[in-house]
């Protein structure tokens, strides 16, 4: 076996790449705890801890552009690191809505919200769970798995409608819900949003096994 | 073996096309079953591991193999249609049309000028001297030689650059007029810059020739060809667009070579 270096190098960058995305999971995961709990202690601990996501997004991509220009990488080497630099981004990006539903706890207080969360975490469910097998089908070049779940973006699309149109209706009926159904609906939108950027990592499984680029769901929104 | 993807290339105009090519140095199989179509006014890269038959391949298309001991082959080697390896096949005609270009630069210890006017004279391709002072100027123009070396054309070519005698070498195989022109391994005796500067110049040539080389620098092939063939123990393993080779290939051995994973 020749490149050992390199093929390690490679490996270890996966890793770091899966120990990112189990970080960001779990802000995912907590964000929408705190938000049912009205923990605040907790909303703030994710928007700390969005800095480190941040920082790891940095490292990882630090790391992927060294070994292109150091070693050349061609093939399935090359398709690879580029898909990584591609998740990296998004799960960066997915911490993000973890920290804007951080935020939006933050904002909220400790008041009880307008209505029982029953949608959002169902959203939420879907959405972690997408994210998980989306790593799942990257660490096992599954392309035919990773297509699967991106047409599971729908049902979430389908939970954020529902949202959507019951707080919606709340704010017709008695508009002093309006400053606390808003921020219910941002919470969705993030939801939405986090299940949108796991199809692009779902996306970048099929480039890594095919190499062929191609949008596979068009998101309703 | 037309290169897949080739589809988009709408200007695929084949030139050379080997048919069940075979060559035996003597019951040695060093070619087998080769067969590959080689597209006009690009760039075609034959790659693989040393002795994989990639500088015997190239020296099939101007029958340069005849000048080894014990070379038998056969299969059909068409450049325009017709079989070059038949007996009938005027070699002289042939290595004018389908020229040369070696791993060293082989500059003759002659001035710059006759190594320039020796293949015009060989060739009877020379009518006064107007015109082989114009052959040898358009000659060192197409290579980037003509402003630095048009006061010392009497100066020993043996005196220039490596990387100018090689520019030197592309030359004299450009003033026979050629079609094809072969090139076995061209940079490998010259340092990265030198080489980037020869790579340069090959994209350049492209426009009016037909090029084939062979090398071992992975990236070059990468860099300079429009499409890359690999071979392994005489057989064409994948021949496709460089682009789709390098980032995609078709072929499990393909991909361990050009990512390094050989053996």
């Amino acid at each position: 076996m020749t490149r050992e270096t390199f093929v390690r190098h490679i490996k270890s960058l996966e890793n770091d790449l899966m120990n990112m995305g189990q970080t960001v999971i779990d802000a995912v995961n907590q964000s929408v705890q705190a938000l049912k709990e009205r923990d605040m202690d907790r909303a703030n601990q994710i928007i700390e801890n969005d800095k480190l996501i941040n920082k790891r997004r940095g490292e990882i991509e630090e790391e992927c552009i060294h070994l292109i220009a150091l070693q050349q990488p061609v093939a399935a080497d090359l398709r690879e690191i580029i898909a990584i630099l591609y998740v990296t981004t998004d799960l960066e990006r997915i911490g993000d809505h973890a920290e804007g539903i951080a935020k939006i706890t933050c904002l909220l207080g400790s008041e009880l919200p307008v209505k029982p969360l029953v949608n959002i975490p169902l959203m939420a469910e879907k959405a972690i769970s997408m994210l998980e097998r989306s790593l799942e089908s990257f660490v096992n070049r599954d392309a035919k798995a990773a297509a699967a779940i991106c047409n599971e973006d729908d049902q979430v699309d389908q939970l954020y409608d529902k949202v959507y149109h019951e707080l919606l209706n709340f704010m017709i009926a008695d508009p002093k819900t309006i400053s606390k159904a808003t921020p219910l609906i941002w919470v969705a939108h993030n939801l939405e949003r986090i299940a949108d950027r796991v199809t692009n990592i779902c996306e970048r499984t099929v480039y890594l096994v095919t190499g062929s680029i191609q949008g596979i769901n068009v998101s309703m929104y | 073996m037309l290169p897949a993807d080739s589809d988009n290339y709408m200007e695929f105009v084949p030139v050379i096309e080997t048919q069940n090519l075979n060559l035996y140095y003597d019951d040695f199989l060093a070619l087998s079953n080769v067969n590959i179509t080689i597209p006009a006014q690009n760039i075609t890269a034959i790659i693989g591991p040393s002795g994989c038959g990639k500088s015997t391949l190239l020296r099939c298309f101007n029958r340069m193999n005849d000048l080894v001991e014990n070379v038998r082959t056969e299969g059909k080697v068409l450049i325009e249609n017709k079989n070059i390896l038949e007996p009938d096949t005027d070699l002289i005609f042939l290595r004018r049309k389908v020229g040369m270009v070696f791993q060293r630069p082989n500059v003759f210890e002659l001035s710059i000028h006759s190594n320039l006017a020796f293949g015009l004279r060989i060739h009877r391709m020379l009518n006064g001297k107007d015109e082989l002072m114009h052959a040898i100027r358009s000659g060192l123009e197409h290579v980037g030689l003509w402003d630095e070396l048009k006061g010392k054309l009497k100066n020993n070519a043996r005196s220039l650059s490596l990387e100018q005698q090689q520019r030197l070498c592309i030359a004299r195989v450009l003033i026979l007029k050629p079609d094809i022109i072969l090139l076995d391994e061209p940079c490998s005796a010259l340092d990265p810059i030198s080489t980037l500067k020869i790579e340069e110049l090959l994209r350049v040539l492209k426009k009016e020739f037909t090029l084939v080389i062979v090398t071992h620098n992975m990236q070059q092939a990468a860099r300079v060809s429009d499409y890359t063939g690999f071979m392994y123990l005489g057989r064409l393993v994948e021949f496709g667009v460089t682009d789709m080779v390098f980032t995609n290939p078709k072929e499990k051995l393909t991909e361990n070579y050009i990512s390094g994973r050989f053996g």
